[in-house]
Protein backbone atom coordinates (compact mmCIF):
# COMPACT_ATOMS: atom_id res chain seq x y z
CA UNK A 1 0.00 0.00 0.00
CA UNK A 2 1.41 3.56 -1.03
CA UNK A 3 -1.89 5.57 -0.34
CA UNK A 4 -1.92 8.12 2.39
CA UNK A 5 -4.23 7.14 5.16
CA UNK A 6 -7.46 9.35 5.20
CA UNK A 7 -7.55 12.47 7.27
CA UNK A 8 -9.73 11.92 10.96
CA UNK A 9 -13.10 12.12 11.05
CA UNK A 10 -14.60 14.97 12.65
CA UNK A 11 -17.11 13.68 14.68
CA UNK A 12 -18.19 17.01 16.42
CA UNK A 13 -19.12 18.01 12.61
CA UNK A 14 -21.56 14.46 11.91
CA UNK A 15 -24.99 14.29 14.38
CA UNK A 16 -23.60 12.17 16.99
CA UNK A 17 -25.04 9.01 17.18
CA UNK A 18 -27.42 9.44 20.07
CA UNK A 19 -30.45 12.55 19.71
CA UNK A 20 -33.46 12.98 21.97
CA UNK A 21 -35.45 14.16 19.50
CA UNK A 22 -34.57 11.41 16.99
CA UNK A 23 -36.55 8.67 18.77
CA UNK A 24 -35.08 5.68 16.52
CA UNK A 25 -31.13 6.66 17.83
CA UNK A 26 -32.63 5.67 21.33
CA UNK A 27 -31.97 1.83 21.03
CA UNK A 28 -29.96 1.76 18.09
CA UNK A 29 -27.34 4.63 19.54
CA UNK A 30 -24.21 2.68 20.55
CA UNK A 31 -23.25 3.74 24.53
CA UNK A 32 -19.21 3.04 24.16
CA UNK A 33 -17.40 5.72 22.36
CA UNK A 34 -15.98 4.46 18.99
CA UNK A 35 -12.70 2.78 19.61
CA UNK A 36 -10.13 4.70 17.44
CA UNK A 37 -7.60 2.51 15.45
CA UNK A 38 -5.39 3.28 12.68
CA UNK A 39 -6.29 2.45 8.91
CA UNK A 40 -5.23 -0.33 7.66
CA UNK A 41 -5.15 -1.97 3.80
CA UNK A 42 -8.37 -2.85 4.89
CA UNK A 43 -9.73 0.30 5.27
CA UNK A 44 -7.47 1.98 3.03
CA UNK A 45 -9.28 -0.07 0.43
CA UNK A 46 -12.60 -0.85 -1.32
CA UNK A 47 -14.90 -1.48 -4.14
CA UNK A 48 -14.49 -0.36 -7.23
CA UNK A 49 -17.34 0.07 -9.94
CA UNK A 50 -17.74 0.62 -13.77
CA UNK A 51 -20.29 1.31 -16.45
CA UNK A 52 -20.78 -2.72 -16.75
CA UNK A 53 -22.23 -2.76 -13.14
CA UNK A 54 -25.37 -0.37 -14.47
CA UNK A 55 -28.02 -0.67 -16.19
CA UNK A 56 -28.68 2.25 -19.30
CA UNK A 57 -31.61 3.80 -17.38
CA UNK A 58 -29.85 3.40 -13.98
CA UNK A 59 -29.15 7.50 -13.73
CA UNK A 60 -32.81 8.54 -15.00
CA UNK A 61 -35.60 7.75 -12.30
CA UNK A 62 -37.83 9.36 -14.77
CA UNK A 63 -38.24 6.60 -16.94
CA UNK A 64 -36.38 3.17 -15.16
CA UNK A 65 -39.13 1.93 -13.91
CA UNK A 66 -42.13 3.66 -16.00
CA UNK A 67 -43.81 1.82 -18.74
CA UNK A 68 -42.11 2.51 -22.24
CA UNK A 69 -43.13 5.78 -23.50
CA UNK A 70 -44.77 7.25 -20.12
CA UNK A 71 -42.91 9.03 -17.31
CA UNK A 72 -42.67 9.28 -13.52
CA UNK A 73 -45.12 12.11 -12.38
CA UNK A 74 -44.04 15.15 -10.75
CA UNK A 75 -41.51 17.97 -11.10
CA UNK A 76 -39.15 17.08 -13.81
CA UNK A 77 -35.55 18.07 -12.30
CA UNK A 78 -31.82 17.58 -12.96
CA UNK A 79 -30.11 16.99 -9.41
CA UNK A 80 -26.07 17.68 -10.20
CA UNK A 81 -23.00 17.91 -9.10
CA UNK A 82 -19.30 17.17 -8.30
CA UNK A 83 -17.82 14.72 -5.87
CA UNK A 84 -14.27 15.68 -4.32
CA UNK A 85 -12.61 15.19 -1.22
CA UNK A 86 -11.46 17.23 1.27
CA UNK A 87 -8.31 18.52 -0.04
CA UNK A 88 -10.66 20.06 -2.90
CA UNK A 89 -9.74 17.15 -5.63
CA UNK A 90 -12.44 15.58 -8.10
CA UNK A 91 -13.31 11.77 -7.35
CA UNK A 92 -13.78 10.38 -10.37
CA UNK A 93 -15.57 6.87 -11.21
CA UNK A 94 -16.96 6.70 -8.08
CA UNK A 95 -20.63 5.06 -8.01
CA UNK A 96 -23.06 7.09 -6.31
CA UNK A 97 -26.90 5.48 -5.40
CA UNK A 98 -29.92 7.32 -4.81
CA UNK A 99 -33.75 6.28 -3.52
CA UNK A 100 -36.04 8.62 -3.00
CA UNK A 101 -40.05 9.39 -1.97
CA UNK A 102 -42.41 9.70 -5.20
CA UNK A 103 -44.19 13.50 -5.89
CA UNK A 104 -46.59 12.60 -3.14
CA UNK A 105 -43.77 11.55 -0.74
CA UNK A 106 -44.61 7.53 -0.72
CA UNK A 107 -42.30 4.99 -1.02
CA UNK A 108 -42.36 2.01 -3.66
CA UNK A 109 -41.45 -0.13 0.03
CA UNK A 110 -43.08 -3.45 1.39
CA UNK A 111 -42.45 -1.44 4.68
CA UNK A 112 -44.26 2.18 3.93
CA UNK A 113 -48.28 2.20 4.01
CA UNK A 114 -48.62 5.78 3.73
CA UNK A 115 -51.82 7.60 2.43
CA UNK A 116 -50.25 9.35 -0.95
CA UNK A 117 -50.23 6.79 -4.13
CA UNK A 118 -47.99 4.92 -5.93
CA UNK A 119 -47.10 6.02 -9.10
CA UNK A 120 -47.14 3.30 -11.34
CA UNK A 121 -44.16 5.10 -13.42
CA UNK A 122 -41.73 5.24 -10.20
CA UNK A 123 -39.88 3.13 -8.65
CA UNK A 124 -37.00 5.72 -6.84
CA UNK A 125 -34.18 3.70 -7.04
CA UNK A 126 -30.84 5.60 -9.15
CA UNK A 127 -27.24 5.20 -9.62
CA UNK A 128 -24.57 6.68 -11.70
CA UNK A 129 -20.79 7.08 -11.78
CA UNK A 130 -18.86 10.34 -11.32
CA UNK A 131 -17.22 11.03 -14.72
CA UNK A 132 -13.37 12.02 -15.17
CA UNK A 133 -13.71 15.46 -13.34
CA UNK A 134 -16.03 14.09 -10.16
CA UNK A 135 -19.22 15.12 -12.04
CA UNK A 136 -22.24 13.25 -11.40
CA UNK A 137 -25.85 13.99 -13.26
CA UNK A 138 -29.31 12.47 -12.54
CA UNK A 139 -32.89 12.79 -13.82
CA UNK A 140 -35.45 12.30 -11.24
CA UNK A 141 -38.81 14.02 -10.23
CA UNK A 142 -39.08 16.04 -7.20
CA UNK A 143 -39.68 13.74 -3.91
CA UNK A 144 -42.41 14.85 -1.67
CA UNK A 145 -42.79 15.87 2.38
CA UNK A 146 -43.51 12.78 4.26
CA UNK A 147 -44.73 12.31 7.82
CA UNK A 148 -43.27 9.91 9.94
CA UNK A 149 -43.63 8.15 13.22
CA UNK A 150 -41.65 10.31 15.88
CA UNK A 151 -43.62 10.77 18.53
CA UNK A 152 -45.30 13.99 17.46
CA UNK A 153 -46.28 15.86 14.09
CA UNK A 154 -43.40 14.97 12.63
CA UNK A 155 -42.70 15.49 8.69
CA UNK A 156 -39.57 15.18 6.19
CA UNK A 157 -38.13 17.99 4.39
CA UNK A 158 -38.41 16.78 0.96
CA UNK A 159 -35.52 15.00 0.46
CA UNK A 160 -33.51 12.52 -1.39
CA UNK A 161 -30.72 9.75 0.05
CA UNK A 162 -27.31 9.47 -1.16
CA UNK A 163 -25.07 6.70 -0.94
CA UNK A 164 -21.84 7.31 -1.83
CA UNK A 165 -17.95 4.75 -2.49
CA UNK A 166 -14.53 6.45 -2.29
CA UNK A 167 -10.92 5.08 -2.83
CA UNK A 168 -11.43 3.52 0.37
CA UNK A 169 -13.66 2.22 2.75
CA UNK A 170 -12.96 4.95 5.36
CA UNK A 171 -14.71 7.22 3.10
CA UNK A 172 -17.94 5.19 2.62
CA UNK A 173 -20.90 7.82 3.44
CA UNK A 174 -24.24 8.18 3.51
CA UNK A 175 -26.13 11.06 3.35
CA UNK A 176 -29.69 13.00 2.54
CA UNK A 177 -30.21 16.21 0.29
CA UNK A 178 -32.23 18.45 0.67
CA UNK A 179 -34.14 21.60 -0.86
CA UNK A 180 -33.67 25.41 -0.40
CA UNK A 181 -36.35 27.06 0.84
CA UNK A 182 -38.18 23.80 2.38
CA UNK A 183 -39.28 24.29 6.10
CA UNK A 184 -39.22 21.69 6.76
CA UNK A 185 -35.54 21.49 7.07
CA UNK A 186 -35.53 23.81 10.42
CA UNK A 187 -38.19 21.24 12.00
CA UNK A 188 -36.77 18.10 11.38
CA UNK A 189 -34.82 16.44 14.26
CA UNK A 190 -33.07 13.91 11.71
CA UNK A 191 -31.57 17.38 10.14
CA UNK A 192 -31.22 19.40 13.32
CA UNK A 193 -28.88 16.44 14.61
CA UNK A 194 -26.23 17.82 12.86
CA UNK A 195 -24.31 19.96 15.40
CA UNK A 196 -24.21 23.48 13.01
CA UNK A 197 -26.67 25.64 10.50
CA UNK A 198 -22.84 25.19 8.96
CA UNK A 199 -22.67 22.10 8.47
CA UNK A 200 -26.81 21.13 7.80
CA UNK A 201 -26.26 24.01 4.83
CA UNK A 202 -23.57 21.46 2.74
CA UNK A 203 -26.79 19.33 2.50
CA UNK A 204 -29.14 21.86 0.81
CA UNK A 205 -29.02 21.48 -2.89
CA UNK A 206 -29.30 24.93 -5.12
CA UNK A 207 -31.30 25.50 -7.79
CA UNK A 208 -29.02 25.83 -10.79
CA UNK A 209 -30.45 28.34 -13.87
CA UNK A 210 -27.56 27.54 -15.57
CA UNK A 211 -28.00 23.54 -16.15
CA UNK A 212 -32.40 24.37 -16.52
CA UNK A 213 -33.58 22.82 -19.44
CA UNK A 214 -35.77 25.76 -20.70
CA UNK A 215 -39.44 24.61 -21.19
CA UNK A 216 -37.98 21.05 -20.33
CA UNK A 217 -36.78 20.20 -16.48
CA UNK A 218 -35.52 22.53 -13.65
CA UNK A 219 -31.95 21.58 -12.14
CA UNK A 220 -30.16 21.30 -8.68
CA UNK A 221 -26.71 21.25 -8.11
CA UNK A 222 -25.70 19.26 -4.84
CA UNK A 223 -21.81 18.74 -4.16
CA UNK A 224 -20.27 15.88 -2.25
CA UNK A 225 -17.64 15.97 -0.05
CA UNK A 226 -15.69 12.49 0.67
CA UNK A 227 -12.39 12.58 3.49
CA UNK A 228 -9.14 13.74 2.37
CA UNK A 229 -5.73 12.35 2.49
CA UNK A 230 -3.41 12.92 5.55
CA UNK A 231 -1.09 14.75 2.77
CA UNK A 232 1.61 15.73 5.30
CA UNK A 233 2.73 12.64 6.42
CA UNK A 234 2.82 11.51 2.91
CA UNK A 235 5.17 13.79 1.72
CA UNK A 236 7.28 13.32 5.03
CA UNK A 237 7.61 9.63 3.62
CA UNK A 238 8.38 10.19 0.30
CA UNK A 239 10.99 12.82 0.96
CA UNK A 240 12.49 10.50 3.15
CA UNK A 241 12.71 7.93 0.98
CA UNK B 1 -8.71 24.10 -1.18
CA UNK B 2 -10.01 22.63 2.42
CA UNK B 3 -13.29 21.44 2.57
CA UNK B 4 -15.11 19.86 5.20
CA UNK B 5 -16.84 16.20 4.91
CA UNK B 6 -20.41 15.95 3.46
CA UNK B 7 -21.89 15.54 7.45
CA UNK B 8 -24.00 12.07 7.28
CA UNK B 9 -27.13 11.36 7.62
CA UNK B 10 -29.27 7.84 8.49
CA UNK B 11 -29.67 5.55 5.86
CA UNK B 12 -33.25 5.75 7.03
CA UNK B 13 -36.23 2.23 6.82
CA UNK B 14 -36.56 2.55 2.85
CA UNK B 15 -32.33 2.24 2.29
CA UNK B 16 -33.40 -0.96 0.65
CA UNK B 17 -34.75 0.86 -2.58
CA UNK B 18 -31.52 2.37 -3.44
CA UNK B 19 -29.38 0.00 -2.39
CA UNK B 20 -30.51 -3.54 -1.93
CA UNK B 21 -33.77 -3.20 -4.60
CA UNK B 22 -35.19 -6.17 -4.32
CA UNK B 23 -35.55 -6.44 -0.43
CA UNK B 24 -38.19 -3.51 -0.60
CA UNK B 25 -40.12 -5.29 -3.14
CA UNK B 26 -39.20 -3.36 -6.91
CA UNK B 27 -39.56 -5.58 -9.63
CA UNK B 28 -36.52 -5.05 -12.42
CA UNK B 29 -38.21 -3.40 -15.47
CA UNK B 30 -35.63 -1.01 -16.89
CA UNK B 31 -33.15 -0.87 -14.25
CA UNK B 32 -29.35 -2.89 -13.99
CA UNK B 33 -28.96 -5.33 -11.67
CA UNK B 34 -28.20 -5.15 -7.96
CA UNK B 35 -25.14 -4.83 -6.58
CA UNK B 36 -23.01 -6.85 -3.85
CA UNK B 37 -25.20 -10.03 -3.78
CA UNK B 38 -22.33 -12.86 -5.22
CA UNK B 39 -18.94 -12.99 -3.86
CA UNK B 40 -18.36 -15.91 -5.08
CA UNK B 41 -19.37 -17.45 -8.58
CA UNK B 42 -22.09 -19.69 -9.05
CA UNK B 43 -21.77 -22.91 -8.22
CA UNK B 44 -18.30 -22.83 -5.95
CA UNK B 45 -18.47 -24.04 -2.08
CA UNK B 46 -18.92 -21.06 0.14
CA UNK B 47 -18.47 -20.22 3.61
CA UNK B 48 -22.16 -19.09 4.94
CA UNK B 49 -21.75 -15.98 7.18
CA UNK B 50 -24.87 -14.71 9.18
CA UNK B 51 -24.95 -11.81 10.59
CA UNK B 52 -27.92 -10.67 13.29
CA UNK B 53 -28.00 -6.88 15.23
CA UNK B 54 -29.48 -6.73 17.85
CA UNK B 55 -30.63 -3.01 19.65
CA UNK B 56 -30.73 -2.14 23.70
CA UNK B 57 -33.95 -3.94 24.20
CA UNK B 58 -32.44 -7.22 22.67
CA UNK B 59 -34.39 -7.17 19.28
CA UNK B 60 -33.15 -7.76 15.83
CA UNK B 61 -32.73 -4.68 14.29
CA UNK B 62 -34.76 -5.81 10.84
CA UNK B 63 -34.35 -2.78 8.75
CA UNK B 64 -30.55 -2.37 8.35
CA UNK B 65 -28.25 -2.39 5.63
CA UNK B 66 -25.12 -4.49 6.16
CA UNK B 67 -21.70 -3.97 3.78
CA UNK B 68 -18.68 -6.64 4.55
CA UNK B 69 -15.20 -5.82 3.02
CA UNK B 70 -12.79 -8.39 3.00
CA UNK B 71 -9.11 -10.18 1.67
CA UNK B 72 -9.54 -13.16 -0.58
CA UNK B 73 -7.88 -16.53 0.34
CA UNK B 74 -5.20 -15.53 -0.17
CA UNK B 75 -5.05 -12.85 2.18
CA UNK B 76 -5.20 -9.67 -0.44
CA UNK B 77 -7.55 -7.29 -1.79
CA UNK B 78 -7.67 -7.57 -5.59
CA UNK B 79 -10.77 -8.37 -6.45
CA UNK B 80 -10.67 -11.16 -9.54
CA UNK B 81 -13.12 -13.17 -11.52
CA UNK B 82 -13.17 -15.94 -8.91
CA UNK B 83 -13.54 -13.27 -5.86
CA UNK B 84 -15.62 -10.05 -5.36
CA UNK B 85 -14.44 -8.77 -2.01
CA UNK B 86 -17.29 -6.69 -1.61
CA UNK B 87 -20.81 -8.25 -0.20
CA UNK B 88 -23.95 -6.57 0.83
CA UNK B 89 -27.31 -8.04 2.27
CA UNK B 90 -30.02 -6.59 4.21
CA UNK B 91 -31.30 -7.91 7.18
CA UNK B 92 -34.02 -9.96 6.41
CA UNK B 93 -37.58 -7.76 6.90
CA UNK B 94 -38.72 -10.59 9.22
CA UNK B 95 -35.98 -12.47 11.34
CA UNK B 96 -33.50 -9.44 10.82
CA UNK B 97 -30.59 -12.18 10.12
CA UNK B 98 -28.07 -11.15 7.24
CA UNK B 99 -26.60 -13.97 5.07
CA UNK B 100 -23.04 -13.50 3.16
CA UNK B 101 -21.80 -16.27 0.97
CA UNK B 102 -18.51 -16.37 0.87
CA UNK B 103 -14.85 -17.34 0.83
CA UNK B 104 -13.21 -17.21 5.12
CA UNK B 105 -10.26 -14.44 4.15
CA UNK B 106 -6.41 -15.25 4.84
CA UNK B 107 -3.98 -13.17 6.98
CA UNK B 108 -3.07 -10.21 5.75
CA UNK B 109 0.41 -9.28 6.77
CA UNK B 110 0.12 -8.70 10.30
CA UNK B 111 -3.33 -8.94 10.23
CA UNK B 112 -5.18 -11.88 11.39
CA UNK B 113 -8.01 -13.11 9.27
CA UNK B 114 -11.46 -10.35 9.32
CA UNK B 115 -13.60 -8.72 7.49
CA UNK B 116 -14.69 -5.35 8.19
CA UNK B 117 -18.82 -4.50 8.50
CA UNK B 118 -20.57 -1.81 7.80
CA UNK B 119 -23.84 -1.21 9.02
CA UNK B 120 -26.35 1.76 8.57
CA UNK B 121 -29.98 1.38 9.08
CA UNK B 122 -32.90 4.10 10.99
CA UNK B 123 -31.58 5.41 13.98
CA UNK B 124 -28.03 5.14 13.05
CA UNK B 125 -27.07 8.73 12.23
CA UNK B 126 -23.34 7.79 10.92
CA UNK B 127 -22.65 4.47 9.30
CA UNK B 128 -21.05 2.19 12.04
CA UNK B 129 -17.96 0.00 11.31
CA UNK B 130 -16.94 -3.06 13.06
CA UNK B 131 -15.01 -6.17 12.39
CA UNK B 132 -15.81 -10.04 12.76
CA UNK B 133 -12.61 -12.31 13.75
CA UNK B 134 -12.81 -15.92 13.67
CA UNK B 135 -12.26 -18.22 16.36
CA UNK B 136 -11.01 -21.00 14.97
CA UNK B 137 -7.75 -18.34 14.41
CA UNK B 138 -4.67 -16.84 16.67
CA UNK B 139 -6.27 -13.00 16.89
CA UNK B 140 -3.95 -12.22 20.09
CA UNK B 141 -0.86 -10.91 17.77
CA UNK B 142 -3.88 -8.80 15.84
CA UNK B 143 -3.19 -5.05 16.32
CA UNK B 144 -6.16 -4.04 15.71
CA UNK B 145 -7.79 -7.08 17.51
CA UNK B 146 -5.32 -6.34 20.82
CA UNK B 147 -6.55 -2.68 20.60
CA UNK B 148 -10.37 -3.92 22.00
CA UNK B 149 -8.80 -5.08 24.98
CA UNK B 150 -11.16 -7.01 27.40
CA UNK B 151 -14.51 -6.39 24.52
CA UNK B 152 -12.49 -7.94 21.98
CA UNK B 153 -14.47 -11.12 22.37
CA UNK B 154 -17.43 -9.06 20.78
CA UNK B 155 -15.52 -8.96 17.56
CA UNK B 156 -15.05 -13.19 17.44
CA UNK B 157 -17.84 -15.09 15.12
CA UNK B 158 -19.18 -18.50 16.18
CA UNK B 159 -18.27 -21.59 14.35
CA UNK B 160 -21.58 -23.29 12.43
CA UNK B 161 -22.03 -26.36 10.47
CA UNK B 162 -22.19 -24.32 7.29
CA UNK B 163 -19.75 -21.10 8.42
CA UNK B 164 -20.10 -18.68 10.68
CA UNK B 165 -22.64 -16.85 13.06
CA UNK B 166 -22.23 -13.46 14.37
CA UNK B 167 -23.91 -11.14 16.61
CA UNK B 168 -23.39 -7.17 16.69
CA UNK B 169 -25.04 -5.23 19.87
CA UNK B 170 -25.61 -2.36 19.34
CA UNK B 171 -26.16 -1.48 23.13
CA UNK B 172 -25.70 -3.11 26.60
CA UNK B 173 -23.17 -5.13 28.55
CA UNK B 174 -21.80 -6.85 25.46
CA UNK B 175 -22.22 -3.90 23.26
CA UNK B 176 -19.58 -4.61 20.17
CA UNK B 177 -16.98 -2.78 19.65
CA UNK B 178 -17.31 -0.26 16.85
CA UNK B 179 -13.93 1.80 15.50
CA UNK B 180 -13.53 5.33 14.71
CA UNK B 181 -11.43 4.33 11.96
FE1 LIG C 1 -36.43 9.24 3.33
Amino acid sequence: MTEAPFKPRDLSWHPPAFFERYRSTHLRAPQQPLLQMPQTETELTGPTFGQNDLGPLDDDLITNYATPGQSAQGPRIIVHGTLRDEDGRPVPGKLIEVWQANAGGRYRHVNDGYLAPLDDNFGGCGRCLTDADGHYNFRTILPGPYPWPNGGNDWRPAHIHFSVFGDGFAQRLITQMYFEGDPHIALCPIVQAIPSDDAIDRLVARLDMTRTVPMDIRAYRFDIVLRGRNATIFENQREGT
Amino acid sequence: MALKESPSQTAGPYVHIGCAAQTAGLEKRGMGDQLGGQMVPAGQDTVTLAITILDGSGEPVKDALIEIWQAGQNGDYTTSDEFQNWGRQASDLSSGVAHFETLKPGRNGTQASHILVWIVARGINLGLTTRIYFPDEDNTSDPVFRLAGARANTLVASQTHVGYTHTIRLQGANETVFFDV
